[in-house]
């Protein structure tokens, strides 16, 4: 009769199980296109348009560093000091929250692309003045004997060469920007993890739609992975590998 | 006719005096040669001659013109003055011939095939015709050299500026690069060498002035400055050297 009735649990709890899991994969298939949707539409352009911005801004401040007039120095030195001594979160937060009490609204969405750009420059100057100082002294000699102007050093010879040196860093920069996004749920922008949270509010499963977010940030940055080396062989194509 | 002309040239970096006063003269088709004591000063009159270095007073005249003036086209008057230096510098991230032809199309606007014939004329000229489409991280010390001169070359100089063309490379890989030289001198191409191979110096040179401390201290035709030089410091340099 005990024997009986365990069994009969058992054989309960296993339909149980199943059931479960039954749930936990129709939950599966049903939140993944969302959270691709949010991939998609939200998190990739925000990473995209930060990254491009980034580059850029980081790349005036590293040339106003590089321009030895001290005013611009000190100004491009403030701006590295403040951004990079400042969490992301709070620099967001006076972004989208503070600046409308000086009647600056800004919607979610431009509110993350402006702090991530912001961000991203500081670091990724530090990263293309470091790339440029690298090349060495001759080639920029050997580019103004020829009678190239500023301009047509930086186009032709210095910015070439300091991108194969810069690659691998502004990269990595760009994974780490990638995950930084998931932070800009919280300007009510309905990113991965911002649908991720929405989702758990209504079902409950926040280890399931967890461990999902985390599964579609792990694809994206796998394929960035790739994308970066891909751009390091292109880069360095020129690069003799000696086989001493 | 003279080719370029320097008067009372000084430079300083800092409280740093290097050059206290240069004067001299080359000649369209000559070749003049610098040598001195290392810190001398030879470098820095070849880097102020094309602008490189901006001198800190004096003149300096360029087939006619003066170009330390305000408002000199410095862009302009470098193309004119080929420079080959110590180190080679050939753009690693570019294949041969684009080391050779990038300045003619970017600097001189020259159309693409001319700037690539031209590229394959010179490149004949210092026997590397098969190296074209490699990179120079591919070539010898010598090669790399020999192509530092045709890239110099294709600009079409008027004078030709060496800072110690081979003082960077193995001792067997001189002759080649020695050998480009001598044929552009035997073809009338006005030559500045700053050199420490003497024979070479010796051989190539229709001047050599002897530079120390920052002014040239003594000046006359190799054979009468390496057989009997009249001033102490040059006899004690050459005394070290030869
Ligand atoms: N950019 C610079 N800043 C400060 N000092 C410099 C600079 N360039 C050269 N000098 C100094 O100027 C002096 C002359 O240098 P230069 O290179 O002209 O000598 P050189 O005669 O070519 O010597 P070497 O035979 O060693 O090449 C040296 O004392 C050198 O340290
Ligand atoms: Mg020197």
């Amino acid at each position: 009769m005990t024997i009986q009735l365990t069994g009969y649990c058992t054989i309960l709890s296993y339909a149980a199980v199943g059931e479960r899991t039954l749930k936990l994969w129709n939950y599966f298939w049903k939140y993944l296109p969302t959270l691709f949707t949010a991939a998609i539409r939200y998190t990739i352009p925000l990473a995209l348009l930060s990254f491009a911005l980034g580059l850029l801004i980081g790349f005036i401040v590293a040339l106003m560093r590089l321009s030895q007039i001290p005013i611009l120095v000190k100004i491009a030195e403030l701006y590295s000091w403040i951004i990079r001594g400042t969490p992301l979160i709070v620099q967001l937060f006076i972004i989208f929250y503070g600046l409308p009490s000086f009647g600056i609204l800004l919607d979610g969405f431009t509110s993350g692309v402006i702090g991530l750009s912001i961000a991203q420059g500081a670091y990724n100057s530090e990263t293309i003045r470091g790339a440029i100082l690298s090349i060495p002294k001759g080639q920029w000699e050997a580019a103004k004997a020829l009678g190239m102007s500023k301009m047509q050093m930086y186009l032709y010879i210095i910015i070439p060469q300091a991108a194969t040196v810069a690659v691998p860093s502004l990269s990595n920069s760009f994974i780490g920007l990638t995950k930084d996004t998931s932070i800009c749920g919280i300007l009510t922008i309905k990113e991965i993890f911002h649908r991720g949270q929405q989702i758990v509010a209504t079902i409950y499963e926040p280890m399931l739609i967890y461990l999902m977010c985390a599964l579609v940030y792990l694809i994206i940055n796998t394929f960035l992975t790739f994308l970066q080396k891909g751009i390091e062989k292109r880069f360095s194509k020129h690069i003799v590998v000696s086989n001493k | 006719m003279k080719m370029i002309e320097i008067r009372n040239l000084c430079k300083e970096y800092g409280k740093l005096q290097v050059l206290k006063g240069v004067n001299l003269s080359i000649n369209k088709g000559e070749v003049v040669s610098i040598i001195g004591p290392s810190g001398s000063g030879k470098s820095t009159t070849l880097r102020c001659m094309n602008l490189i270095e901006e001198p800190t007073s004096g003149e300096i005249i360029f087939n006619g013109a003066s170009i330390t003036e305000r408002g000199t086209n410095k862009e302009q008057v470098r193309q004119k003055m080929g420079m080959v230096f110590q180190q080679f510098n050939l753009f690693p991230h570019l294949s041969i011939i684009d080391n050779i032809t990038l300045a003619q199309r970017i600097v001189k606007k020259v159309n693409k095939d001319q700037a690539n014939e031209k590229a394959m004329f010179l490149l004949d000229r210092v026997h590397l015709v098969d190296k074209a489409n490699v990179y120079p991280g591919n070539l010898s010390g010598g090669q790399q050299q020999r192509i530092a001169i045709a890239r110099a070359l294709a600009m079409d100089p008027d004078i030709m500026l060496f800072d110690e063309p081979t003082s960077a490379l193995d001792p067997e890989m001189v002759g080649e690069v020695l050998e480009v030289i001598k044929d552009l001198a035997k073809e009338g191409m006005t030559i500045a060498l700053v050199s420490h191979e003497m024979g070479f110096v010796r051989e190539i040179s229709d001047r050599v002035l002897f530079m120390d401390e920052g002014i040239i201290m003594e000046e006359n035709t190799p054979k009468e400055i390496f057989n009997c030089p009249q001033n102490p410091r040059t006899k004690d340099f050459l005394s070290k050297v030869l």
